[in-house]
């Protein structure tokens, strides 16, 4: 544990469970029965929308978004770089709006749509965002990935021809350790060329 | 084994392209897993308790009401793995919990295992720790200076010696005292290199699993697979052939993950008395403390040329703070001096490098390590004799240029050598002669060069087994299976043992699997460090995959009745060179090896050579097969008012032998010369004095507070690659990964003085910093643009601000 300085899980755990803790120590149980008996106060229900999937879970209240996904829905795609909202790393879309799912309560999902990296894919193949940091080698350790192409494919449905500039802002919450950014830029200029090209076709098509 | 094919670009297919990464796709879709992504059944948590103090006696641990509490399952402290550990078998001094002292805020005492981590932090909260606190060191000087009163932060290893001193090395080469009295010009300076840490975005994460009977698995974010199999066996007193550590992709590292740490040993310990798997994931703070990141070095240079510029002598004193552990200190503090003796030639050369202990968390390789420091100070050093003697920086590093197939002035082996190339590619690129000493005040560029080992001649521990080992399988398919110990962490080393496998057996990328990360099924390979993988496992992969090539060969050339060496494989195909047209699918071809010859396999490795060294003690440290070059010019905008530095551009030329994939080259390039800037501009690993708080505490453990570059903060960055074929490495391929950090620092340096007149001998260029030497100049009146130099001769005179007193 930090040493210096209280963590956000401690403060949870001391705020919502702390009673329950000490008495559930105090009597002599298994020590699995002991922690079941902690268990269902913390517990609250939160229906989700992941991906397009309808999902119920019971998660203790304290869950952040990020947990959810990890943890109760397996989607581990999202990562935990830094579990305060500095590093990027486990940003999300939700309702379109990049977001750091580790500092967002999961009860405050509910009701709306989130998508992660795993959801970017669909039946026709990657997105072409990942497809273009394949291509450009963007992703170097891949660990800050998922969270730059959710903040880049906000920033795609926002604009379908974004300035370099533009790219640089969008990514600014997300830190990259690797690459020094400029393939990053590189592979989303490229996405996004291809994304304008293929709505083009659609168009002429019609 | 075998050494370097000298294949021209016209006889390669797929080396030397643009190519996709392996796992590129994985990585982009979120499948790539990751040590944290991994879950067991009946997985319990880890965390373990922190010192909250830099230095202390433990007077007594009491777990029993952590171990009270319902859902842990097992504590631990010291006495439970009373076993030193340390990534250099001679200066093992790390317990995995502190035994009866800690060094370090964030140094561990105790690890608990519960049902989830909630309760392992509960369970930390009802551990009670007895310190008695003892007086720090937090400053290396001081740590220099103790004599005993107050117990050292290390025992002596001989009786009445300063136990904070972890090593000392005084190495002379040439008459250096003399040819320094005969220079023309002699510039002699003060520099301070302010510690840094790595920060890769994945913390570190092992799990381990005891089966109960005897055997341990290990998952690890390591970059160091063998030697975290080595030392878990050695400290757990285990059978090292019933451990097995594997690692997953690893989410950075860059040095941070390149020794065993306090998780592996605990995870492993937890597991074998709970009986479960036990995971444990650093915090984003236990990351900063368990830090081995870049020492903060206090360095004092005295170099001399000749009034045509020619270097004479250096001399260097360099003062390494190594923090409360040794980790590769030994290492570092021979690398401070010896890795400076390139790109350019110098006649006589002395350092005098000593590494103290002090009650911080522990310094360690980062990134270029132990160069990149005094190669900060180097490169200024060279800026200012080239002023002083009228020349342009850059005609001043050609005049010393030390050429190719030479040895330095510590008899360092320099084969291939593109730092020529390097140079006029910068130059060009960055239009060099229209800017230099030209642009407005307060605009500026600078140069610098450098020079970086391909890998260490001698292993970490001492023996005469390969470095790195492959072994390749081919399918009836067309698949070729490559089994790789090598260590994925970004940088594409499982890609490139694909491409190999690719060029050499004709085979699409797309039918070759690398199956890597498991020391139970590949060979040995030592790890991600020292820029070693490339030219190591590249070698051991053309080996392998040339003996199954021959095979094939010569399977298909009898059945054609032709000669092997006409038979080409390539593009999938096997075909005939004298008629193209005569041509077979490679699985047929595969398929013909595999009747002749029997299930189709090889082994390949490579090993370093080992008589290329000096003979003196420390000449093997150093010593490496290949040696890259780099040079940077970076272009600057300097605001005098307010201190702030803007990078606007880094041109980056690097040598990298061959560029195998450059793709993936150019992504080295620009990340280190990122690196190599957050340094100059932002980083700091620094820790509060009394009167900031608590004494010794880390000043800002979070990716908030601890400042590295985001998009909006990083400079355009240009690579441009420099290949000289080295004779020796994979395809003539040399490092990339490290060489192109250092010159970063130094020519922002350089252009800082270039834009305004100010010399920066202290890092980081942050506005206080910044302002404070602003003022300075201001005061004495030397916040001017520089003069053009004006040829080769000695300017009496020429303005000099900062730290320069001038000899001769």
């Amino acid at each position: 544990m930090a040493p210096s300085g209280l963590s956000r899980a401690k403060l949870t755990y001391d705020g919502a469970w702390a009673p329950l803790v000490g008495f559930s120590s105090t009597v002599a149980a298994p020590r699995l029965a002991g922690h079941l008996f902690i268990m269902p106060a913390a517990i609250q229900i939160v229906r989700l929308n992941v991906n397009g999937d309808l999902r119920e879970i019971g998660v203790p209240m304290h869950f952040t978004l990020l947990e959810a996904l990890r943890y109760e829905l397996g989607l581990t795609g999202s990562k935990q770089g830094c579990d305060k909202g500095d590093c990027g790393a486990c940003t999300v879309i939700l309702d379109g709006r990049p977001t750091l799912s580790c500092i967002t309560p999961v009860c405050e999902a509910e009701g709306h749509s989130v998508i992660t990296v795993e959801g970017l894919a669909d039946v026709d193949g990657p997105h072409a965002l990942q497809d273009a940091f394949d291509l450009h080698g963007a992703a170097q350790c891949g660990f800050c990935t998922p969270g730059i192409l959710c903040s880049a494919a906000a920033l795609l449905e926002q604009t379908t021809s974004p300035s370099r500039t533009e790219i640089k802002e969008a990514l600014a919450g997300n830190l990259c350790r690797c690459t020094g950014y400029s393939k990053i830029y590189d592979a989303v200029m490229s996405a996004a060329q291809r994304l304008q090209v293929e709505a083009h076709l659609d168009g002429s098509r019609r | 084994m075998i050494s370097g094919p000298h294949k021209s670009k016209s006889d390669l297919k797929l080396i030397g392209t643009p190519m996709r990464k392996i796992e590129g796709l994985d990585k982009s879709t979120g499948r790539a897993v990751y040590t944290d992504d991994i879950v067991l059944p009946g997985m319990l948590h880890g965390k373990i308790l922190r010192s909250p103090h830099p230095h202390a006696r433990i007077v007594s641990i009491d777990v029993s009401e952590a171990e009270k509490l319902e859902g842990v399952h097992a504590v631990i402290t010291g006495g439970d793995i009373p076993t030193k550990y340390g990534i250099i078998p001679w200066t093992a001094d790390e317990y995995p919990l502190c035994t009866d002292r800690v060094r370090y805020i964030g140094d561990g005492v105790a690890a608990v295992a519960a049902m989830d981590e909630d309760l392992a932090i509960r369970a930390l909260e009802l551990i009670r720790v007895e310190y008695e606190e003892l007086p720090a060191f937090l400053d290396p000087y001081e740590s220099l200076a103790a004599d005993g009163s107050t117990p050292y932060v290390h025992e002596p290893r001989k009786e009445g010696g300063n136990g904070n001193v972890t090593k000392q090395v005084q190495l002379e080469f040439g008459e250096v005292d003399e040819l320094m009295a005969e220079s023309d010009v002699i510039v002699e300076g003060k520099y301070f290199f302010e510690g840094s840490t790595h920060t890769p975005i994945e913390p570190h994460c092992a799990i381990g699993l005891w089966d109960g009977v005897g055997k341990l698995t290990v998952w690890s974010a390591t970059q160091v697979p063998h030697y975290l199999h080595r030392e878990l066996a050695r400290v757990l007193e285990l059978d090292p052939a019933r451990v097995r550590v594997l690692q997953p992709l690893v989410g950075g590292a860059f040095g941070g993950k390149s020794e065993p740490f306090d998780l592996e040993f605990c995870v492993a310990k937890l597991s074998m008395l709970a009986a479960r798997p036990v995971k444990i994931l650093y915090t984003r703070e236990e990351v900063f403390y368990a830090h081995r990141g870049r020492h903060p070095f206090h360095m004092k240079y005295q170099m001399g040329c000749t009034k045509d510029g020619k270097l004479t002598s250096v001399n260097a004193e360099l003062l390494l703070d190594g923090g409360a552990y040794a980790s590769f200190g030994l290492v570092t503090t021979y690398y401070a001096g010896q890795l400076l003796c390139a790109p350019y030639s110098m006649p006589a050369y002395r350092f005098d490098s000593t590494r103290l202990y002090t009650n911080k968390p522990a310094c360690g390789p980062k990134r270029g390590h132990g160069s990149v420091q005094p190669r900060f100070a180097f490169e200024i050093q060279i800026d200012k004799l080239s002023e002083k003697v009228g020349l342009d920086p850059f005609e001043f590093r050609r005049r010393n240029f030390i050429g190719s197939n030479t040895r330095t002035v510590n008899e360092l082996r320099i084969t291939s050598n593109g730092f020529l190339e390097c140079l006029e590619s910068v130059e060009r690129a960055s239009r060099w002669r229209r800017k230099f000493r030209r642009l407005p005040f307060g605009q500026g560029v600078g140069v610098a060069g450098s020079t970086y080992i391909s890998g260490t001649n001698y292993p970490i521990y001492p023996n005469d087994m390969p470095q790195s080992g492959v072994q390749m399988q081919i399918d009836r398919s067309g698949r070729v299976s490559v089994f790789s110990g090598a260590s994925e962490i970004g940088q594409g080393c499982d890609s490139m043992v694909a491409y190999v496998a690719a060029e050499e057996l004709g085979v699409p990328l797309e039918y070759v699997r690398v199956l890597r990360g498991d020391t139970d099924f590949t060979p040995v390979d030592l790890g991600a460090y020292s820029s070693r993988v490339t030219f190591m496992l590249g070698n051991a992969a053309i080996d392998a995959a040339s003996k199954l090539r021959e095979m094939v060969q010569k399977a298909v050339a009898e059945e054609w009745e032709v000669e092997a060496k006409e038979v080409l494989l390539v593009g999938g195909m096997a075909m005939w060179a004298s008629d193209t047209e005569r041509q077979m699918p490679i699985r047929e071809a595969f398929n013909l090896a595999e009747s002749r010859f029997g299930t189709l396999g090889a082994t390949g490795w490579y090993n370093t050579p080992k008589d290329v060294h000096g003979e003196y003690r420390g000449g093997t440290i150093g010593a490496s097969p290949a040696y890259s070059f780099t040079a940077h010019v970076a272009e600057v905008e300097v605001d005098v008012e307010t201190g702030v530095v803007e990078v606007e551009k880094i041109w980056i030329a690097h040598d990298c032998g061959r560029a195998l994939n450059p793709v993936l080259v150019e992504g080295q390039m620009e990340g280190s010369a990122y690196m190599g800037f957050g340094e100059a501009l932002m980083e700091e690993q620094i820790f509060k004095s009394s009167e900031q708080g608590r004494a010794g505490l880390h000043n800002a453990p979070s990716l908030l507070d601890y400042r590295i570059p985001t998009s909006l903060d990083t400079p355009e960055l240009e690579s441009l690659i420099v290949e000289s074929i080295d004779p020796e490495g994979p395809y003539g391929a040399k490092e990339a990964g490290e060489g192109p950090l250092h010159p970063s620092i130094p020519a922002i340096a350089n252009a800082i003085y270039d834009a305004i007149g100010v010399r920066v001998d202290r890092l980081p260029f942050s506005p206080p910093n910044m302002w404070r030497a602003i003022e300075g100049a201001r005061e004495a009146g030397t916040l001017v643009k520089p003069s053009i130099p004006d040829g080769s001769q000695v300017v009496p005179g020429a303005p000099h601000a900062g730290t320069i007193s001038s000899g001769s």
